[in-house]
């Protein structure tokens, strides 16, 4: 009998199900792995007895035959997440010790499907990074190392702790948010799947806000199979976010084995980057073979305005989260640090609570809306988002179903690597994947191959708005060809 | 823009006449039972954070939803004040930093509010009639309340009013009087209590208005001016006007250049004083916010909100003149407040119009005014007023004993009818009864008789007389014909 962990998603339900196994043993294996795995700091805030409880509510559940989509499935929770009377944080001091009264809508829907809540897992502070370097509980460890290296190596982020716990099967699944990139990065330097949904497919309500136009929440799994059951509990309409769409949640799973003969790809020509490593171009290659393969035809298109997208994407975010993050002001709640007086307070506050990528994006975000630049940047990059957005449509009014891109530019990187002089160079690794954010289009990260050095790569499949099933059956096409990629353990 | 200068309005300073100019923002509170972009409830005078949903209170993760109620009230007002409603309107989001401000900053509309121009019709004292421009209409959050005085070191806050619903209202740079900028916002706040949009209470903080004030020589361009901000009575609005006004043309008269600034008015000193210049005012950084779409709405629903709106005093005055020959003076009495309106329009259903009309502003206004009452707890009922015109009419009192009865009504309250019953206050009109009183006064004072034989007039001594005798239950008018046959005049 293969480990508790090593199960995916959908083999745990069914064999739940099947009553082979209980959701207590599994919480159990989960949490014993999580125990051993504490060196990858990949869990701020372990929920063990929680765990127990909500398993064997599960139990109970599926001996009545009452079991929900999820039940007795145990998940981990990125700390961007509300969770009632469970710590909440966003991985910054400005929130340390916060308990919401409240859960968002997102992981009340996982726990109305008979989810199981591991613990909440680290991320890059208010999500804001692309390596889960700048979280006040410090780095994340990826799983994953060199060949016969021992380089401590970046999970990606924002959303790191979740692709470092689904890739050392510390859950069978985790929740992730993703404003531009923060989920299909992580996947990608981690072996796993990760899907940021169309904007306003999951109800953004509890989740600790980066930037409000862009965030979206979206799953973490071993397989494609096991994002699409996910997604599915998380998706929503939601009448407490207006932003969210009220759009019934198709059966994602039945699209995963579907046939995608005669689906156009779309290969955007301006994703050939100069200088992007071999391996990279070799793989979207390969993945482009693979479709082909499989039935699928592959059209050469052009988004013309995606160089323009990383800079436009960096006034946009930091603008939003410059407000966004204006309510941790030391008054009602999180960190207070004294002064005279109520200026000083805030002022305290705020440089004492907020790290330094955070301080800088919202320093960026004040000035590209102060009176005299907002027209220079602020407007103009929504102009630019326009422009982007309707490159993707046009593409899509010509009969493309998707487009493949790869999902990051590199491999994973060493922790202390990159951006310590300069911050443009982290901001790189989310080039592919910023435009989807700006466009509001689903993306699905799915694991495509190895670098030289054994790391695994990803590719990305975008899609057509509310088109998240074509894109778990073109992933699926490719998960069958390239397999899975786990890490060996060291921890 | 009303741009005709009108002299008489002009203030006179040591080189000349001055012409003022204002523009206001008023701040009126949406009546409505839960808040702008949450559900808690706006009821006034609360315990201290009673009223803070989560939204209201920013915890992270907390998004706005839109009141539907309230942006139909907005709808409402703007149609009330003949102002385009924009179909597309935009929420953004005014960035700053305050302790009462839980987000960090106000949703407001900025770039696209949701009603655009209108024109209010304001009568002014002397009869005068000028139309003022609405610029906009827009919806915002109120702000907490923060207190400083509990506490030696320590602020409080109190989140009841955060994000409770607020329009603020606009008007165009077009009134030119202390006293056309008071009747603006009386006849702003009567449009306001007709829609039932907004209670229209200036005490309790429901209406509040920040007022520009500038002064120029006619004809010339605008002058710099000076907000004097959080105005909440309209007296004070007509002082600080005037003090602020007078200020600036001494300032300009010395020499001197006003400076744009916010100043606020102190009602103990009579005078405004400055707050923060233009240095020093906020860059609030609006952007659109991105947690709410864009607000639509369709015309069929603009029109329906339309049609059912009620008559406003405007068009009740006219009608009043046309349908019920009221003066424009007391028509124009009868509608400024909508109680006073409906409590007319019940008296004098069925009745007498010029009788009810007179009764309404004479006798129950002139009492309410003297005791500082509102006609909405006026002691004596609509009803009751109606059975005494009716008593009139039917002459079973004279008016003399209305006023009595009137007096009885108010103090002791009653059926008007029964009153009169039970305290014999009817009307005689019984003949003999009062020739026989005639006859006594007649026979008692011959001198008087010889008198009113030269001079007619003096039959009204007689009638005096008579009356007295009577105790005032004599028909005034039974008395005067049967004088004037004894009398032989």
């Amino acid at each position: 009998m293969t480990e508790l962990t090593e199960l995916t998603l959908a083999e745990a339900r069914d064999r739940l199900r099947a009553k082979d196994i209980s959701a207590v043993e599994l919480a159990q294996a989960h949490g014993a792995a999580m125990e051993k795995a504490r060196a990858l700091n990949a869990y701020v805030l372990e929920t063990p007895e929680r765990a127990i409880e909500m398993a064997k509510t599960s139990d109970a559940r599926i001996a009545k035959g009452e079991a929900g989509p999820l039940e007795g499935i145990p998940l981990a929770v990125k700390d961007l997440f509300a969770t009632k009377g469970v710590r909440t944080t966003a991985c910054s001091h400005i929130l340390d010790n916060f308990v919401p009264t409240y859960e968002s809508t997102v992981t009340s829907q996982l726990w109305r499907d008979g989810a199981v809540l591991l613990g909440k897992t680290n991320n890059d502070e208010f999500a804001m990074g692309s390596s889960n370097e700048t979280s006040f509980f410090g780095p994340v460890i990826s799983p994953w190392r060199r060949d016969g290296a021992n380089t401590e190596l970046v999970p990606g982020g924002s959303s790191g702790g979740s692709a470092a716990a689904v890739a050392a099967q510390l859950c069978l699944g985790a929740t992730g948010t993703d404003t531009g990139g923060s989920i299909r990065q992580p996947a990608a330097f981690t072996g796993t799947v990760g899907i940021k949904p169309t904007y306003g497919r999951c109800s953004r309500w509890g989740i600790v806000a980066f930037a409000s136009s862009l965030d979206q929440a979206g799953p973490f799994t071993k397989t494609v199979r096991d994002a699409a059951i996910m997604l599915r509990s998380m998706a929503g309409p939601d009448a407490k976010d207006t932003t969210c769409a009220d759009l019934p949640v198709p059966d994602y799973e039945a699209a995963v084995g579907k046939s995608v003969k005669g689906l156009r790809i779309g290969i955007p020509k301006e994703y050939r980057l100069d200088g992007m490593p071999a391996e990279i171009e070799k793989i979207w290659q390969q993945g482009c073979e693979w479709l082909k393969s499989a039935g699928a035809e592959l059209v050469d298109v052009s988004l013309p305005h995606t160089k323009y997208a990383l800079p436009a994407y960096y006034i946009v975010a930091p603008a939003e989260a410059s407000s966004n993050l204006a309510r941790y002001d030391g008054v009602r709640y999180g960190l207070r640090a004294p002064g005279r007086d109520i200026t000083e307070m805030y002022e305290n506050t705020r440089s004492e609570g907020f790290g330094a990528e955070v301080r800088r994006r919202v320093m960026i975000g004040t000035y590209v809306l102060s009176a005299g630049y907002y027209d220079a940047y602020y407007l103009r990059a929504q102009k630019v988002r326009t422009l982007i957005k309707r490159d993707f449509e046009a593409c899509f009014e010509q009969g493309v179903h998707a487009m493949l891109t790869p999902a990051t530019p590199s491999a994973a990187f060493g922790i202390g690597e990159k951006g310590g002089a300069d911050p443009v160079e982290m901001y790189l690794n989310d080039v592919f994947t910023v435009t989807v954010n700006m466009a509001g289009l689903p993306g699905l990260a799915v694991p495509a191959g190895r670098d030289g050095q054994g790391l695994p790569l990803g590719l990305q499949l975008i899609g057509r708005p509310f088109d998240e099933e074509t894109l778990f059956s073109l992933g699926a096409v490719v998960e069958r060809e390239a397999g899975r990629f786990t890490p060996k353990v060291w921890w | 823009m009303n741009e005709q200068t009108r002299p008489s309005k002009l203030i006179q300073g040591a080189t000349g006449g001055w012409q003022v100019v204002i523009g206001m923002e008023v701040h009126a509170q949406v009546a409505s039972q839960s808040k702008l972009f949450s559900g808690a409830s706006t009821e006034f005078g609360a315990a201290p954070n009673s009223h803070v949903s989560l939204v209201d209170a920013a915890m992270p993760g907390m998004l706005p939803v839109i009141n539907e109620e309230c942006v139909r009230q907005a709808v409402r007002t703007g149609l009330g004040l003949n102002a385009r409603i924009n179909l597309r309107s935009v929420f953004d989001r005014k960035n700053y930093f305050y302790p009462d401000l839980p987000q960090g900053y106000q949703i407001s509309q900025y770039k696209q509010p949701v009603v655009g121009e209108g024109v209010v019709t304001v009568d002014l004292p002397d009869g005068e009639v000028v139309d003022i421009g609405i610029e906009r209409l827009h919806l915002e959050q109120d702000a907490g309340k923060s207190v400083h005085d509990r506490h030696p070191t320590l602020s409080y806050v109190d989140l009841n009013r955060s994000g409770v619903a607020l329009m603020e209202i606009v008007s165009k740079p077009d009134l030119r009087s202390s006293d056309e900028a008071m009747a603006f916002v009386a006849k702003l706040r009567s449009i306001l209590r007709y829609l039932g949009t907004c209670d229209g209470d200036m005490e309790k903080g429901s209406l509040r208005a920040d007022v520009n004030v500038s002064v120029r020589r006619p004809g010339d361009e605008l002058g710099t001016r000076c907000e004097i901000k959080n105005m909440n009575s309209i007296r004070f609005i007509g002082q600080a006007i005037e003090y602020e006004a007078r200020r600036q043309i001494e300032i300009i008269e010395d020499g001197g250049a006003i400076d744009q600034e916010t100043r606020l008015f102190d009602p103990g000193k009579g005078e405004t004083r400055s707050m923060r210049s233009k240095e020093e005012a906020h860059d609030y950084r609006y952007f659109p916010d991105p947690d709410l779409l864009p607000l639509e709405l369709t015309q069929s629903a603009v029109d329906e909100l339309k049609a059912a709106l009620p008559e406003l005093p405007d068009d009740k005055k006219v009608r009043f003149v046309r349908d019920l020959a009221l003066s424009s003076y007391d028509a124009g009495q009868l509608v400024a407040e909508r109680d006073t309106a409906l409590y007319f329009e019940a008296v004098a259903k069925g009745r007498d119009v010029k009788l009810a009309a007179n009764w309404v502003i004479n006798e129950l206004g002139g009492r309410l005014n003297k005791e500082g009452r509102d006609i909405a707890v006026s002691p004596v009922t609509a009803d009751q007023l109606g059975g005494l015109i009716d008593l009139i009419s039917d002459k079973t009192i004279s008016g003399k004993i209305a006023k009595d009865l009137f007096e009885i009504l108010w103090t002791e309250g009653g059926d008007p009818r029964a009153l009169v019953e039970a305290r014999g206050m009817r009307q005689v009109t019984d003949l003999g009864a009062i020739e026989a009183v005639v006859d006594d006064v007649i026979a008692k004072n011959p001198d008087k008789v010889a008198d009113a034989k030269t001079n007619p007039k003096a039959i009204g001594w007689f009638v005096g007389q008579v009356m007295k005798s009577s105790g005032g239950k004599a028909s005034p008018q039974v008395v005067n014909d049967i004088l004037k046959s004894k009398l032989g005049l």
